[in-house]
């Protein structure tokens, strides 16, 4: 298949997608006891019944759920998915403001754990019966068995008291203001312990994938011809088998991201990170209907465009998968 | 090459000389005597035919020259192969790659997956050209473009930008050979090269390494159960039995008058070599190979043999050679004086 002919058919199928996970969000959400207008009056101090029914009639909550649905259609086919509740904003302009750092979390997360996990793997299979592997295969268990919150609160309790080098909470420094390099710097000091904490499950995971295939890699005939063509071992390992070995945490890596993101939805409470995960709880928790399908819809677009990363990779990976020139 | 390791002999020494290789595996229930004190040589230029049914040990004796044998489980218990008088066993391990592939090339018996899908054909014969011939990238990959060439690939020009997957068996086993011919070694091993693929591709293959062995004089060890094939592309032949060299010789004596049993079994039931009638059985040896956790005190083939006495289950039969160019390792052939005596028992 072309790859313009496989990105054209990737979009349609997206926006079908979508529409399917808005639909379903929307009466999920509907069907869920509580109501907006209660939890606006609340905040405002209380209100009465005239109160009460003027805010229905802003929102347009007094309308039947049907045609509240088509109205959300429409408006978010011209990419206006309505004004949040609780901030009194329009929703675009929310996600868009949380948007970045949470990608910049999930990224910088899955990029560590792809990396460092591939590598711990092939050090591992190497040597499959080394005591070295025996402790990477252990610690593979362990992070993988910890679950994610509970690593973020060792982590807040280890940086926080016991050994102050690195910021537990939040993105920024108040302190430090400025631009370019001092800027990046800062956030990517606040970053370290997030990403590490996002990245640890799946680390574990994929070092385990990687070793794994390596292992059945390593045995396979080409192998053997790459041997008897007289490379060197690193030769051997990191480009014949390695790329081959790929194939598979890439596979589960582009499977996942779903869990990534809902993995940084812990991370980000954990750790105060100013993302979606914390918008989106916050608007779960205030009734922010509007905020919360929107940062349902938000998060959707994104397994979305992660799995069409995933197929790229594919394809450059595996020449089988391109077809023939 | 230096003097040290050169035999004083010469040009009269052989290219390639293979002497009392023996390797072992480590397995759950015991040591596996794999190899047994295998032994052959080979001349410049000529074809060397190692035969034997699956398991005996051929894959292995290739494997164990070219130093490939995974260990562990296995080791090179004893033995010496030499290329030109120089002993590959004992070279550190960067000297041993730089004759793999360069000196001593290896093709395998499964063109389908000894090529890995996700580099081009090109790209895999250019790179043991850039590593032994030290040439850059483009001249390598002109030189791989010439090799496929030269082993009949049309349009080698733009098949060499093709991966595996693009080519039929037969194209990938020619890649194959292109590969390994790519740095004209002195000794090339074929292992099975044709099984794998259907008999007029068998054909094609066999013709084309007959040429290039005319036109490179490179000389070949070629592995097989086919005794067609032998008969068709070997000088000499090495029959092989358990992990043991069991007969070599001339091609025409061991065709024609095979003078080990199991040789004889072997010849007699290649269909081909003589006419079966219709609805006549073929022929089989009866029985199996012995398991090879057992070092054999005895003749490994006797339990199978016709011929066997009691002798052939209490020692080893010694080597001997009943005429010139022939060895045999029976029982029934102990008249001539023994080459090299087995036990001092």
């Amino acid at each position: 298949m072309s790859l313009f002919l496989l990105l054209a058919k990737r979009l349609a199928y997206a926006l079908l997608l979508i529409a399917a996970v808005q639909a379903m969000n929307f009466t999920l959400i509907r069907a869920a006891p509580g109501d907006p207008a209660e939890v606006i009056a609340g905040e405002m101090g209380g209100a009465d019944e005239a109160v009460m029914a003027q805010i229905r009639a802003t929102y347009g909550l007094d309308q039947p759920v049907p045609l509240q649905y088509a109205r959300y259609i429409v408006h978010s086919l011209t990419g206006d998915l309505g004004t949040s509740y609780l901030y009194s904003r329009p929703v675009v302009d929310l996600i868009l403001e949380r948007l970045g750092p949470t990608v910049l979390l999930v990224a910088t997360a899955l990029l560590l754990a792809m990396v460092i996990g591939t590598l711990l793997g092939v050090a591992a299979s190497r040597r499959p019966d080394s005591a070295a592997s025996g402790v990477i295969t252990v610690l593979s268990l362990v992070g993988y068995a910890m679950p994610v919150f509970w690593t973020g609160i060792l982590l807040v309790l280890l940086f926080g008291k016991v050994l102050p080098i690195l910021p537990i909470a939040g993105m920024r420094d108040v302190r430090i203001y400025g631009d370019g390099w001092v800027v990046m710097l800062d956030v990517l000091h606040h970053l370290v312990l997030p990403a590490l904490t996002l990245s640890l499950v799946y680390l574990a995971q994929y070092s385990r994938l990687a070793r794994a295939s390596m292992l059945e890699v390593l045995g396979t005939d080409y192998i053997r011809t790459a041997r008897a063509k007289g490379l060197p071992e690193s030769s051997v390992v990191y480009k014949h088998a390695l790329r081959n070995a790929l194939m598979p945490v890439v596979t589960v890596a582009g499977l996942q991201f779903g869990n990534l993101i809902s993995g940084a939805v812990l991370v980000e409470t954990v750790f105060s990170w100013p993302g979606l995960g914390t918008l989106a709880l916050d608007a779960i928790l205030g009734r922010d209907y509007p905020t919360v399908l929107g940062v349902l819809t938000c998060s959707a677009a994104l397994v979305i465009v992660a799995n069409l990363l995933t197929d790229l990779a594919y394809r450059w990976l595996d020449p089988r998968l391109r077809g023939r020139r | 090459m230096t003097a040290s390791t050169t035999t004083p002999s010469g040009d009269d020494a052989p290219l390639l000389a293979v002497d009392g290789l023996s390797v072992q595996f480590q397995t759950r229930r015991g040591t596996a005597h794999v190899l047994d004190e295998v032994g052959f040589t080979l001349a410049r230029g000529q074809t060397l035919g190692l035969v034997g049914e699956s398991g005996c040990g051929k894959s292995m004796t290739a494997l164990a020259m070219m130093r490939l044998i995974p260990q562990p489980p296995g080791r090179i218990a004893a033995g010496s192969v030499r290329l030109h008088g120089r002993e590959l066993l004992a070279l550190p391990e960067a000297e041993m790659r730089r004759v793999r592939g360069n000196r001593l090339s290896m093709i395998f018996q499964e063109p389908m997956t000894s090529l890995n899908p996700v580099f081009t054909i090109g790209e895999q014969i250019a790179e043991s050209v850039r590593l032994h011939l030290g040439l850059d990238r483009r001249a390598a990959l002109a030189h791989a473009v010439d090799m496929l060439a030269a082993v009949g690939i049309p349009a080698p020009a733009r098949r060499a930008h093709d991966y595996p997957h693009h080519f039929s068996g037969g194209m990938r086993q020619r890649a194959m050979i292109a590969m390994a011919l790519a740095c004209s070694p002195d000794a090339l091993i074929a292992d099975e090269p044709t099984t794998a693929l259907d008999v007029t591709v068998q054909a094609q293959i066999f013709d084309l390494m007959a040429e290039l062995r005319e036109r490179t004089g490179t000389a070949i060890l070629l592995i097989t159960h086919d005794m067609g094939a032998v008969a068709e592309m070997a000088d000499r032949v090495a029959v092989m039995y358990a992990g043991r060299i069991v007969e070599e010789g001339g091609v025409h004596d061991i065709l024609e008058r095979p003078l080990h049993p199991y040789t004889q079994g072997l010849v007699a039931c290649a269909p081909g070599r003589r006419r079966t009638a219709p609805g006549e059985t073929l022929r089989e040896i009866p029985g199996t190979v012995p398991s090879l956790l057992r070092r054999a005190e005895a003749c490994a083939f006797a339990e199978r043999c016709e011929h066997a006495r009691p002798l052939c289950r209490q020692r080893p039969p010694p080597g001997s050679q009943p005429a010139s160019g022939r060895r045999v390792r029976c029982w029934l052939y102990p008249e001539t004086t023994p080459a090299d005596t087995a036990s001092p028992a």
